[in-house]
């Protein structure tokens, strides 16, 4: 009786198993995997083959406008070091604060914007130290149909009637010199650091607190980009990076802050001129970077950072603004021992 | 009144198949178009559905996409964590759904008396199965996650899953359990068993390719959610596998991977690399499935 | 088969002569065993206690947020969740989520009820046995495609096909109708596939006592099989209700994220956030916990999960009510 069993148990059991085991064979080579993987890359410059000494995982969480860079360069760094496991999570710019800071299960915070006076003083309270490393720039860009060429440039006023509380409905409202058409907007959801900076920068310091409320929102910048392609008389936004994929089906507007317009480009957003520039950071646990592999990491980070960010569609910081982040960082990681 | 058979529109002779549809009234006609057509929609959706992503995808299935992890570039982008994590929740899932699945089945069908309290525990589980997944991933984020401490881990999602899956299990079970011909438990009483000794050692043996059967199914309805895990915690991103035996690390699972596919600016990513990513999830569900079918026809003769 | 009469003396498993069928000695073990057994079958009742346990207390918190009201959450026609609650143009209704929800879900039930029912009514009175065998397995298929696919399917198929049909201007690219349709199709197996069983299910006499009587087979099929599973079939359409209302992937990448502002909408071609495609947005952005957008996605979770529960308490009611019917 107890043999038939194992004859019937056995069949279907080993089915379970064989699927275990195809995970379970998964996983061994990983230091083999990674070498050619990271070889292919064109932008890598390591022709190590992959095997390292640093061994560990590291926890990062925060902006999904950083994600894909940190995301690059841990991919780079696999190249590197395959012993250690990086985990990336992207549950935004507060979010992650909110573990670096509250829970502290994260050692590196990727954030769209400066850390807030309510987040440091949770940081201070949980005896949270960290390092604050400038790493690029993104320049928002705003878009809208190829068709629509009456417009190249937008004012802030122009600006405040298309997304303020009482947006307008046609082009001839926001500049009388523009044709009477339809005007349909498309942006990411209010839940969204982009759309918290736009306003921030655009409405806030002119006192207004919210923008308009009907809109095309989307959590997807991929689905705005497509609405602005698809919709003549369109007016979108979002980060450099989907400006940068779908260039040669919309057109970018420039913005004049009140000197003049300016478009989003590379050297617009380093030297400042181009105002609707959002700067990108790391926040490195002091308390982490006395781990070898925390510490390997961040270094590795500052100083790849300039090869790739460009590959992501983001714009580089300064040389300048590099290299006194990297003395930082050294400062901390001598400090932390 | 049926004694004057309209001559055209009966299939009134014995010998005839009553099954042949020689409908000559137009109505007939009509109505068997209407059933045949809705019945072919659902069958198209799915063709075109295979065909759209079968085109888009399959230029991109090679042994790198299935060995390496996630890269910015569309071509050298694989989907090895996700594979690793999908299957290490699924082992997970399994381990943990299997035996509280089949204890509760074993229970309600076998040894619970049919009063009030068994009713409610039925009805109980009859409509946790048609809760919400999301509303799963909640409870796990809120339990799992955050009160006991798991953090963003595999095995919060794991039990996420189970609980998810569970129901669905028990109903199953019960369902292979009830199969069982009396005989079989009549008999090991008969000879002195105890209910319990005749439940674990003729019974359940009996029905095991039947619970099988339901706990594939189940695992595989579990492999395609992503409700779930992405409010319990999973992440986008990693470059590690994960393993069945290391519980307490975050993971990634393929769906997630081909919702973060989606999402990407690259067209390459949210075209060919999501399609090549669901075709190697679906072949998983495919196997799953045909596993259960194969279980299931190639044992139930042998009751 | 005969019962026999046990001989005296015949030794059990356990190998004590004589034992009778039940054992009068007690058994610790197997009290241990059916306690486990018990424990398994509690997990479930577990499960839901925490689920409610769960939802009701985080939702409860969002209400002890100074400027949210709980009259306001059910009433309150705008839904702007982002916004400072102390701040005047802080609106925390449900009703806009709740409308777009309804709103799908009668889309999808409008595409599967139909579909659902014509496939079960071909399969269980027309179909020959091997098109049954082949049609049933690829119909089980179709439910299990994972959602996140059929989210892309309503995105990169559906909505452009929509668009072309009817017009650019009159279908913007987030729209209710895409993901309606899709999450009908969706639920096109569970409604057919219930049904089918409950139409199976009717005894073959009643059939053949309509052919006798000279029916044709659209007779027999609409007016009495159809009528004798309808407790059946109105249990598939509640529980693809459920489904409709529970579907998340699918809404959140085809339907959009605004949920409307004037209400009622009932415009199908706009843009609409159901209560599931919300928590899926405010889980993954920036909320700490404590925050209304935090304690929000507990209290929708709460409505959802009491419009599911109750659906799914009518579905068994139905049936069993009507299954005595014959």
């Amino acid at each position: 009786m107890k043999r038939s069993i194992l004859r019937r148990t056995a069949l279907p059991a080993a089915l379970v198993l064989s699927l275990a085991l195809t995970a379970c064979g998964g996983g061994e080579p990983s230091a083999n995997e990674e070498a050619p993987a990271a070889g292919e890359t064109a932008e890598s410059d390591d022709d190590s083959e992959g095997g390292g000494e640093m061994s560990g995982s590291i926890e990062i969480d925060g902006s999904s406008t950083v994600g894909p860079l940190t995301d690059a360069i841990s991919e780079e760094y696999a190249g590197v070091e395959s012993g250690v496991t990086v985990n990336l999570g992207i549950s935004g710019t507060g979010g992650g604060f909110e573990r670096f800071c509250g829970t502290g299960d994260t050692q590196i915070s990727n954030a769209s914007r400066p850390i807030e006076d309510e987040e440091a003083a949770i940081c201070e309270e949980n005896g949270v130290e960290y390092t604050e490393i400038r790493i690029g720039t993104d320049a928002l860009t705003m878009v809208t149909n190829p068709s629509t060429d009456y417009v190249t440039c937008l004012t802030t006023d122009e600006l405040i009637s298309i997304w303020g509380p009482d947006g307008v409905d046609s082009w001839d409202q926001v500049n009388p010199e523009f044709p009477e058409e339809p005007l349909e907007v498309f942006a990411p959801g209010t839940d969204s650091g982009t759309y918290d900076f736009f306003n921030e920068t655009i409405l806030e310091p002119n006192e207004i607190e919210a923008p308009r409320q009907d809109f095309n929102a989307s959590e997807d910048d991929n689905v705005i980009a497509q609405g602005v392609i698809g919709t003549p008389g369109s007016w979108g936004y979002f980060g450099f990076a989907y400006f940068q994929e779908t260039q040669d089906q919309l057109k970018a507007i420039e913005y004049d802050a009140g000197d003049g317009c300016v478009a989003p480009s590379v050297e617009a957003a380093q030297d400042d001129s181009y105002k609707l520039s959002r700067p990108l950071f790391i926040y490195v646990s002091n308390e982490a970077l006395a781990e070898p592999h925390v510490a390997d990491y961040a270094t590795y980070y500052i100083e790849t950072v300039n090869e790739v960010i460009e590959s992501v569609g983001y714009i580089p910081a300064t040389d300048e603004t590099i290299s006194s982040s990297a003395e930082d960082l050294e400062a901390a990681i001598k400090a932390a021992g | 009144m049926a004694a004057a058979s309209t001559p055209t529109s009966s299939p009134s002779r014995r010998g005839d198949d009553l099954r042949s549809s020689r409908g000559r009234n137009a109505k007939d006609r009509a109505v068997l178009t209407l059933l045949l057509l809705a019945t072919a929609v659902s069958l198209i959706v799915l063709s075109v559905l295979a065909f759209d992503i079968l085109g888009d995808g399959v230029g991109r299935l090679n042994i790198d996409f299935l060995t390496q992890y996630t890269s910015r570039f569309p071509d050298e982008t694989g989907i090895r964590a996700g594979i690793t994590g999908t299957l290490s929740l699924m082992v997970l899932t399994a381990l943990m759904t299997f035996p509280i699945g089949v204890g509760a089945a074993l229970y309600l069908e076998e040894f619970a008396a049919r009063n009030r309290m068994t009713r409610l525990l039925e009805t109980n589980i009859n409509n946790l199965a048609g809760v919400p997944s999301v509303i799963y991933g909640l409870l796990g984020l809120s339990v799992f996650v955050y009160v006991l401490g798991f953090g963003r881990a595999l095995i919060a999602g794991a039990l996420t899953l189970t609980l998810l899956v569970m129901p669905v299990v028990i109903v199953a079970a019960r369902e292979a359990l009830r199969a069982v011909p009396q005989e079989i438990r009549s008999a090991g009483l008969a000879l002195g068993a105890t209910p319990l000794q005749v439940a674990t050692r003729q019974t359940f043996p009996a029905a095991v390719p039947g619970i099988m059967t339901g706990l594939i199914l189940s695992l595989s309805r579990a492999v395609g959610e992503t409700a779930p895990i992405l409010v319990a915690g999973a992440i986008f991103s990693r470059r590690a596998d994960n393993e069945p035996w290391h519980p307490f690390e975050a993971y990634t699972a393929i769906p997630i991977q081909i919702y973060d596919f989606v999402k990407r600016p690259q067209s390459e990513f949210q075209i060919e690399v999501a399609s090549a990513a669901i075709i190697v999830l679906m072949a998983i569900l495919l196997l799953m499935n045909s596993a259960a079918i194969i279980i299931r026809n190639r044992y139930s003769r042998n009751i | 088969m005969s019962s026999t009469t046990r001989p005296e003396k015949l030794s059990t498993p356990s190998g004590q002569p004589g034992s009778p069928l039940i054992s009068s000695r007690p058994r610790y073990g197997e009290k241990v065993a059916l306690a486990l057994l018990w424990l398994c079958a509690a997990v479930s009742v577990v499960t839901t206690v925490g689920i409610i346990v769960v939802l009701f207390t985080e939702a409860i918190a969002l209400f002890n947020i100074p400027g949210v009201s709980v009259v306001e959450f059910f009433t309150d026609t705008q839904w702007r969740p982002f916004t400072d609650p102390e701040s005047d143009l802080f609106r925390l209704g449900v009703l806009p989520l709740l409308n777009s929800t309804m709103m799908i879900t009668a889309l999808a039930l409008a595409v599967a009820v139909p579909l659902g029912l014509g496939t079960a009514i071909y399969l269980s009175e027309y179909a020959r046995p091997r098109a049954r065998k082949t049609i049933k397995p690829i119909l089980e298929l179709l439910a299990g495609v994972p959602t996140v696919v059929l989210g892309y399917f309503a995105l990169t198929f559906m909505t452009p096909l929509l668009r072309r049909f009817l017009g650019d201007e009159f279908v913007p690219i987030f729209n209710a109708t895409s993901a309606g349709i899709v999450v009908g199709i969706l639920i096109v197996p569970t409604i057919a596939s219930i049904s089918e069983d409950a139409m199976s299910a009717v005894p073959r006499t009643l059939r053949d006592g309509g052919y006798g009587l000279g029916a044709t087979r659209r007779h027999v099929a609409l007016k009495i099989v159809f009528p004798a599973a309808l407790s059946g079939i109105t249990a598939a359409i509640i529980l693809g209700f459920g489904r409709a209302v529970g579907e998340t992937l699918i809404v959140t990448l085809a339907a959009g994220n605004l949920p409307p502002s004037d209400l009622p909408a009932v415009n199908p071609f706009q843009q609409v956030q159901t209560m599931t495609a919300y928590i899926t947005q405010a889980v993954g952005g920036e909320s700490p916990r404590g925050s209304v957008t935090f304690q929000s996605i507990f209290a929708i979770g709460a409505l959802l999960f009491v419009i599911t529960f109750a659906m799914n308490l009518v579905a068994s009611r139905i049936v069993r009510r009507f299954r005595e019917e014959y």
